[in-house]
């Protein structure tokens, strides 16, 4: 279908160096005017409606333009780049430890990222590669991380639970499972606290939704009106067990009682956006809201679980089949005209030789030195201007 | 004056050792100074030392000891106001929330209530529902909180409303508090001051006498001290609110209701200094928190005996004032410690430990270490008289030590 329509060369893509030069006239628009064009409004209905707990969900139509559109299959590809990149690097020992891959979800960080600006913060737990890529984070830091080289985000020192990046609202990267969602909460009590008019989005699996301290926290962002949004990423497995082994209830969305919810396809990033653009207009009114994102990852648990024990091979290939998240926006694009088929494929190659290329220079940047192991174990300065009532000053040093 | 005299032969004492190459010629410096200055000096103490090109430990600390008992000879400050060591906290949480709009205070009825032992009474009605904050019994869930909001730089101040509960968010304080300043490669600080009251008290049982020093001692990332006086616990919760770092101060139940004069002016204590509360010679007594009052009623029965101990509260617990307890080492060569801890993996362990690996050559003794017993805190009142060290124990163990 899109094989047919044929565009002539123009200088403004060469860069892209993706085009067949042919006599025919130009029938459709080339891709880079689309990629820019945020104008043409494109109303696109989700699959599946959105279910609500004790509030209204939003409608099924969601604007989009060309640009965001494009935009979210080039972020979603190099993400699903990166993250296929990782298990390769795995598998030949570079990455060692645990390495959680995304791939799969990355309709969850696109559509958020959509819907919010760097001043709101979200705060994820271990599966962190693609978030912190969608807060701004670079292919060469992440991949210095994961090999725990000095040019990595956290120097080397975090490894791949412990992406941060605080310049973009970016709070990690945790590897307790449910230990960042009452940090979450406290993101959000600074926000309400310095009256910043932002939003925390506190990540979480299916498998944390069953751990006392969510509620403990939610109780209190209730209590205190607190602009938390505490997002459910539902990949219907925590590690080994199904949901429903794990949960009485696995309707997370309902979980919160008193608390808002919304049940969202999660593999569809304009609905993700969606969901998000409606969070955050009710925490910053009526406080906390749970975002249940019905999504799958297709790898398993970690590097180390083959995520074929506990579920079929026939489960995983239907998901792709059916709701791959790159796929669907592939075919909006195709459908709407964005762009040719061999056009995405090409941006698909430029992508994979980015992700190569970062993980040459990565591997070039060189292991922390031997002092950085007893470097930011704490504040340098040590400890704190001390005077006595006479005011002399008395500043102590340690060895 | 018998304060100067005092400090002076300390002093002495230190620049006689040989094995001191660098140190000598920086004491040398600092001694001409007390000679010059007399005794206003004492009290005084100087960070800064011209042309020294090794910065360390330079503080006397003498001059808080000096300000501790003598406060009549110190002519540096005027007289000051009395008040109870839970005064004192809330005289210095007061001060820096004043100073500094980014401090809150959050704990189970620190607001409306003021506090179950009433060291943040006042301050929500002043404050408001924002900045002194009552939460719900989720300890773990308002201390993750807590450095979630540190993070972006708030500095909040999470109290326990008995260290004990504080177990409970462990996770939090262990994991989150102390690595992430390391684990984000330095892009977060966690400017949190954890506090609350620990110990054994008159009777409260097993659950509520806790100590926690020694879980959280090996916990990378934190800074911990102890209060034992209304001076010091004013000082330490300025300076423990002013850090950077996540800082626990572990006060004790029944030290509330001391009473001491505390100067009118601003005053900032050393997260890392210890106290030398009484200089001696005969052998280096090392405590804190409550112990400090018993090793106290214990030296008078010894100086009656005749022996002279050198007492420090060391305040700081991790990391340890080395500087200060190797200089009393060295003098005494004869090292008690006691602590209220339990005796196995106790603060008293690490010191000992610290001890023996720095300044295993000025000992002329092992170290003696007294503790708590390893028991859970009993109910009854003479079985829990017997579980914490008493004074006739210290005697009793001092007099070995001189003995041998």
């Amino acid at each position: 279908m899109a094989m047919n329509r044929i565009v002539s060369s123009s200088s403004s893509i060469s860069n892209l160096h993706l085009l067949r030069s042919l006599s025919q006239p130009l029938l459709r628009r080339p891709f880079s005017s689309h990629a820019d064009d945020d104008k043409t409004i494109l109303t696109v209905e989700t699959s599946v409606p959105f279910t609500g707990h004790r509030c209204e969900p939003p409608s099924r139509s969601i604007e989009t333009t060309p640009k965001e559109l494009l935009s979210f299959f080039k972020d979603m590809a190099l993400m699903r780049r990166m993250e296929i990149a990782a298990d390769s690097l795995y598998k030949a020992k570079l990455i060692r430890g645990f390495c959680h891959l995304y791939d799969g979800q990355e309709a969850v960080s696109v559509g958020m990222e959509a819907a919010i600006t760097k001043k709101d913060c979200i705060i994820t737990a271990y599966r962190d590669h693609c978030i912190y890529l969608g807060r701004g984070g670079t292919l060469v830091e992440a991949f210095a991380e994961l090999m725990g080289r000095k040019g990595g985000c956290s120097k080397g020192k975090g490894g791949s639970m412990h992406f941060y990046k605080k310049d973009s609202g970016f709070y990690g990267g945790h590897g307790i499972v449910g230990a960042q969602i009452p940090l979450g909460v406290g993101l959000a009590f600074a926000q309400k606290y310095s009256k910043d008019n932002t939003v925390t989005f506190a990540l979480y699996g299916d498998g944390a939704a069953n751990q006392g301290q969510l509620f403990e926290a939610l109780n209190i962002a209730a209590l205190w009106d607190l602009p938390a949004i505490l997002v459910c990423e539902n990949n219907h497995y925590g590690m080994g067990t199904a949901e429903w082994r794990a949960a009485k209830s696995p309707a997370y969305y309902k979980r919160g009682d008193y608390v808002p919810g919304l049940k969202v396809d999660g593999m569809d990033a304009l609905a993700v956006k969606q969901a998000c653009k409606f969070a955050k207009e009710h925490a910053l009114k009526n406080g906390p809201i749970i975002l249940e994102m019905d999504t799958y990852r297709y790898h398993g648990h970690s590097m180390s679980d083959p995520g074929s024990t506990y579920r079929t091979r026939d489960e995983i290939t239907g998901v792709r089949q059916e709701r791959d998240p790159l796929e669907r926006i592939r075919k909006l694009v195709l459908s709407h005209d964005l762009a040719t088929a061999a056009e995405l494929k090409d941006i698909e190659k430029i992508f994979r030789k980015q992700v190569d290329d970062a993980i040459a220079e990565a591997k070039e940047s060189p292991m922390p030195d031997p002092p950085e192991l007893f470097t930011n174990v704490y504040v340098k300065g040590f400890g704190v201007e001390a005077y006595g009532p006479d005011r002399k000053e008395v500043r102590s040093i340690l060895p | 004056m018998a304060v100067v005299l005092q400090g002076f032969g300390a002093l002495s004492g230190l620049s006689s050792s040989d094995s001191l190459n660098s140190k000598t010629l920086q004491l040398g410096s600092f001694k001409s100074r007390l000679e010059r200055n007399g005794s206003v000096l004492f009290v005084r103490s100087e960070g800064r030392f011209s042309g020294s090109s090794n910065p360390r430990k330079l503080i006397t600390t003498n001059a808080v000891a000096a300000k501790a008992d003598t406060s009549t000879s110190s002519t540096a400050s005027k007289p000051g106001h009395e008040l109870l060591l839970f005064e004192a906290l809330r005289e210095g949480l007061e001060e820096e929330m004043d100073r500094d709009p980014r401090v809150c205070v959050m704990g189970e009825d620190v607001g409306h209530y003021g506090g179950s032992y009433k060291v943040t009474k006042g301050l929500a009605p002043k404050y408001g529902d924002l900045r002194v904050l009552d939460t719900p019994i989720a300890e773990n869930s308002f201390t993750g909180m807590a450095i979630g909001a540190a993070m972006t730089g708030l500095r909040p101040i999470i109290e326990g409303m008995n260290m004990g509960f504080l177990l409970l968010a462990f996770n939090q304080i262990s994991n989150n508090c102390g690595m992430l300043h390391y684990t984000s490669g330095g892009q977060f600080t966690i400017p949190v001051v954890i506090r609350g009251p620990g110990g054994v008290g008159r009777q409260l049982g097993a659950e509520h006498s806790q100590r926690l020093e020694s879980y959280f001692q090996s916990v990378p990332g934190l800074q911990m001290v102890a209060c034992s006086t209304p001076y010091n616990a004013k000082g330490l919760m300025k300076a423990a609110i002013r850090s950077e770092n996540p800082v626990i101060l572990y006060e004790h139940v029944l030290l509330y209701n001391l009473k001491e004069r505390i100067p009118d002016e601003e005053y900032v204590l050393s997260l890392e200094e210890a106290e030398m509360v009484r200089p001696g010679e005969h052998v280096t007594i090392l405590t804190y928190s409550r112990m400090r009052y018993h090793v106290m009623q214990a030296a008078k029965t010894l100086v009656n005996k005749g022996y002279d101990p050198e007492i420090i509260d060391i305040r700081s617990l991790k990391p340890f004032d080395l500087y200060t307890i190797g200089n009393s080492v060295k003098k005494t060569h004869r090292v008690l410690i006691v602590e209220e801890c339990m005796r196995t993996g106790g603060i008293g362990a690490s010191l000992r430990a610290a001890i023996i690996e720095n300044f295993w050559d000025y000992l002329d003794a092992p170290i003696m270490c007294l503790s708590s017993q390893d028991v859970p805190t009993p109910y009854a009142g003479t079985l829990e008289e017997w579980t914490v060290v008493q004074p006739a124990q210290i005697v009793t163990a001092v007099e070995q030590l001189c003995s041998s």
